[in-house]
């Protein structure tokens, strides 16, 4: 057997050989690719820029308005700008990812109970789905009338 | 006891910011960015535009539509540089960018509304 050198130790914080490391596994950058509800979640969060770039896009709409008949279309033509187009087609699959993935989560944020019973998420979620297709309808017929 | 923060604060926002987004953005930007550039739609006129811009509910509502989504950009856009690219050491300088795009976006949205 093999003579152990049993040293006491002058106080915990000076004892090191034996202290065990702290498990704190390295996390790659990139830990969200793998797995399809990490991916959703960072597209989720990532739906976020394109809701920003839609209000840019506002905003020069209404600078135009606000600079007169030429401004105006001169704005209409940068939107049909392929490269604008392309964009704003991706920007529109992720608004709506964001409508769905925010309005599902409503029932987890706030379960509502009836008569001492959880109401499904189904019918927690509905009513938002219906004021979304309201509102969507008022908005078109406001522009479009 | 936890140290008081202003977190429910910026929570507020970018939850009103999510709502509006979700129910708002996507038919807005179908209309604008979609079906008008690809000739689905009839453009509509500028002097049809001007009428509706120059309603005070709709200046409202297109205030609301250009600011509170910018804060919840900010926020979820603040959380994913964090997280998502780990970069928690640069916590006070995206903060600052994050609200301070949302800020100077809603101060250029109200500019433009009031002198439209």
């Amino acid at each position: 057997m093999p003579t152990v050198n049993h040293e006491v130790p002058k106080s915990a914080a000076s004892y090191t050989p034996f202290h065990p490391r702290w498990y704190r596994p390295k996390v790659s950058v990139y830990w969200w690719l793998g797995e399809w509800h990490y991916l959703k979640f960072i597209l989720r969060e990532i739906s976020s820029v394109f809701v920003a770039i839609f209000v840019i896009e506002t905003l020069f709409l209404l600078s135009a308005l606000r600079d007169g008949p030429e401004a105006y279309g001169h704005f209409q033509a940068c939107m049909r700008n392929p490269l604008i187009m392309v964009l704003n087609i991706v920007s529109f699959f992720f608004v709506v990812f964001h409508t769905i993935t925010w309005f599902n989560l409503a029932p987890s944020a706030m379960p509502v109970r009836v008569g001492g019973k959880r109401l499904p998420d189904v019918m927690v979620a509905a009513p938002s789905y219906v004021a979304w297709i309201v509102v969507s309808a008022f908005v078109c017929w406001l522009v479009l009338h | 006891m936890a140290k008081p923060s202003n977190e429910a604060f910026f929570w507020v926002l970018f939850s009103a910011g999510g709502v509006v987004a979700a129910l708002f953005i996507p038919v807005q930007l179908f209309l604008f960015g979609i079906a008008f550039p690809l000739g689905w739609l009839q453009v509509p006129t500028y002097d049809h535009l001007m009428v509706l811009v120059r309603l005070p509910l709709v200046r409202i509502y297109l205030f609301i539509l250009c600011s509170l989504p910018l804060f919840h950009w900010a926020h979820r856009f603040r959380y994913t540089l964090y997280d998502g690219l780990k970069v928690k050491h640069l916590t006070g300088l995206i903060f600052i960018l994050c609200y301070g795009g949302a800020v100077l976006g809603t101060a250029i949205a109200a500019y433009l509304l009031w002198t439209i």
